[in-house]
């Protein structure tokens, strides 16, 4: 398989074309994630940003085949890892993937770990998992990652229970578990939404450290805007579902286009300029996704909205430079009134 | 952890103490007495039977004296039945519920475990509703129907078992396997029920999650990450179940006819049979109390998160 693999070539090292995944529920299909498509390279640090229920967590789940099948399943689109389709992987190459190509840390690092298992015996686990290495060679190398992590008297600590660490010191341990096979990519679905604000600098500080030093590219979901723009340098943004706007994060900062981003970026409170009272914030709600009508789902809360907003989803449009954005204000409309 | 257990061990002193103490007093509350009879005995008969047990002393006389004698490890005569001491009929008793408990427990255990596992595991699938039909039999269905269910079927059709009889009285050891299956049912449901419910929710967790992204096969994540965490419910419901099963069971010993302590619960009761009534409620506490005292120090082995000082 290594062979054939070796021979394939690829221009991303990961590739989402079209990943529609729907969960069926008693109310309706939803559409948690419906048709996004982006790409990652090596080294590449990519940043899903989105409200709750806009479907990040879901697409990443659905990149690792994580989600729970009934009620969850993905119905359309291809997932390329080095050119091969992760969605037609058997379960065993799938294993081969998960924790050794693409690793993830999760928002929660409390429950993440299992609080019955020693942390060596999970981190040796995952070492021998994916490599040939005795328990002592793995183990060696659990408290090499543990110290990379900056975990304190790491030989020790290793043979503690997760109960026995912090927040902060359980996402490290996460972290190094999760890069102690050297993974590719490194998904990290909100690494730092359950800690302290104080904790969360230095997690996101760690992350970024360690994924340039072993060149590991990152997909960061996040609802925190100021987090992408320390970390990422791209950036997708997500409502309901779908991928709104899409761009290097300078040009996201810089002009942000959707009516959504705008908001957005509109909202976070800033140092840098005179505040005049209120913060801005988006009215209303994310629109429940179960049997979205096609529209643009953000229409009832944009202040730019059109007639043709309510009845038809917008087009992508391509404004340079990789920034991609889905609203009619951009979109010829001349172009697509047939459809 | 060692003055753990010494503490607990001392502390179950005092508990049985004060549960002989609230049992005899109880006892004696409920109306009636051990010779009261359809006929009313004649004052003298009457008289000259209180003075040989003693019943004639104030409460708190009779109270001392007992309480002195079950510190000697002493129960006293039985009121009912003149032959022997309760002593006697509790220790010639009690070893043969236990052995069809211990049998009928484990039974339980292995097939309630397993079937809720592979229920929870193949959730939604014939596997699982079929383990689920098995447990709601189990636990709707009295066991004075099962009995005689499994009487009728491998003793009388099939003809592969005897109907009734206990080993000791030279019946065979086969003797045991039919009341032991009846007494297993009860349990088995519950158990399986149990670790259905404890297994979903265990691997539904974020660790779950976690080791499945890790790359781990599914038959490790259920023996290796599930299994401590899912078996905790089932533990703190073994102690309990295990101290009702290894004292008899009324119903099974009446169906299999087989000399178990359960009997005396229910005729010492209706005998206001003093001294038997209190005999059995401190060996079923004895029982009862060791197994938490177990169940504790169990989850403290499974449970890192738990530890005694």
């Amino acid at each position: 398989m290594s062979i054939a693999k070796a021979q394939k070539t690829y221009t991303h090292l990961l590739e989402v074309n079209g990943l529609k995944t729907y969960f069926k529920t008693d109310a309706g299909i939803v559409k948690a994630v419906d048709g996004i498509s982006f790409t990652l390279d090596q080294g590449e640090t990519l940043g899903i940003v989105g409200e709750s229920g806009s479907g990040k967590s879901v697409t990443n789940l659905s990149i690792m085949r994580l989600i729970q099948s009934p009620p969850g399943k993905i119905v359309d689109g291809e997932i390329l890892f080095e050119g091969e389709d992760i969605l037609k992987l058997s379960e065993s190459e799938l294993r081969h993937i998960r924790g050794n190509e693409i690793s993830m840390i999760f928002q929660d690092p409390m429950t993440s770990l299992n609080p019955f298992l020693r942390i060596s015996t999970q981190m040796i686990e995952t070492i021998r998992l994916h490599q040939d290495v005795t328990r002592k060679e793995a183990l060696a190398k659990s408290i090499e990652m543990l110290k990379l992590v900056g975990i304190p008297a790491a030989e020790e600590r290793i043979h503690n229970y997760p109960h026995q660490f912090s927040g902060g010191m359980r996402q490290r341990v996460m972290i190094a578990m999760a890069l102690s096979c050297e993974a590719k990519i490194l998904i990290a679905d909100e690494p730092t939404t359950a800690l302290d604000v104080t904790i969360q600098a230095q997690i996101l500080e760690l992350i970024q450290d360690l994924s340039k030093k072993l060149n590991t590219a990152v997909i960061l979901i996040t609802h925190d805007l100021g987090v992408v723009a320390g970390m990422c340098d791209t950036v997708c943004v997500m409502y309901a579902g779908k991928i709104v706007e899409k761009a290097k994060t300078h040009d996201l900062y810089a002009k942000p286009s959707h009516p959504y981003t705008f908001g957005l970026i509109q909202s976070v409170p800033r140092l840098d300029k005179a505040q005049d009272g209120k913060l801005f914030s988006i009215e209303g709600q994310p629109p429940n996704v179960i049997d979205l009508p096609p529209c643009c789902p953000f229409h009832p809360r944009c202040h730019k909205v059109m007639d043709i907003c309510r009845t038809q989803y917008p087009p992508t449009k391509d404004l340079g430079n990789g920034h991609e954005v889905s609203c009619w204000l951009f979109a010829d409309k001349k172009e697509h009134s047939h459809e | 952890m060692t003055k753990y257990i010494i503490r607990r061990l001392l502390g179950i002193i005092p508990t049985l103490l004060v549960i002989i103490t609230i049992s005899f007093f109880i006892v004696r509350v409920a109306p009636g007495g051990p010779f009261d009879g359809e006929r009313a005995l004649p004052e003298v008969v009457k008289r000259n039977i209180e003075a040989k047990y003693h019943m004639n002393d104030p409460l708190i006389v009779q109270y001392g004296r007992y309480m002195f004698d079950v510190l000697r490890g002493d129960l006293g005569p039985s009121y009912r039945y003149k032959d022997h001491d309760v002593n006697f009929y509790i220790f010639q008793s009690l070893p043969n519920s236990m052995i069809l408990g211990v049998i009928a427990i484990s039974i339980s255990i292995l097939f309630g475990i397993t079937s809720g596992m592979l229920a929870a595991v193949r959730q939604n699938t014939w596997v699982d509703y079929l383990s689920m039909a098995l447990a709601v039999i189990g636990i709707s269905v009295p066991l004075f129907v099962i009995g005689p269910v499994l009487q009728y079927i491998f003793a009388m059709k099939l003809q592969w078992l005897p109907t009734s009889g206990w080993f000791t009285a030279g019946g065979g050891i086969k003797t045991i396997i039919l009341p032991a299956l009846t007494l297993a049912f009860a349990d088995f449901a519950t158990i399986a029920r149990l670790t259905r419910s404890s297994m979903l929710e265990t691997l539904r967790s974020d660790y779950i999650r976690t080791a499945k992204a890790k790359g781990m096969k599914s038959s490790a994540i259920i023996f290796k990450h599930s299994m401590k965490g899912a078996m905790l419910p089932i533990v703190s419901y073994l102690g309990p179940a295990f101290a009702g099963i290894i004292t008899g069971s009324v119903v099974v010993e009446q169906v299999f006819r087989i000399p178990g302590l359960g009997k005396f619960f229910v005729q010492s009761s209706f005998n206001r049979d003093y001294t038997l009534i209190v005999g059995v409620v401190i060996v079923y506490s004895v029982i009862l109390v060791i197994m938490n005292f177990i169940v504790d120090i169990v989850y403290s082995l499974l449970d890192p998160r738990i530890t005694y000082k």
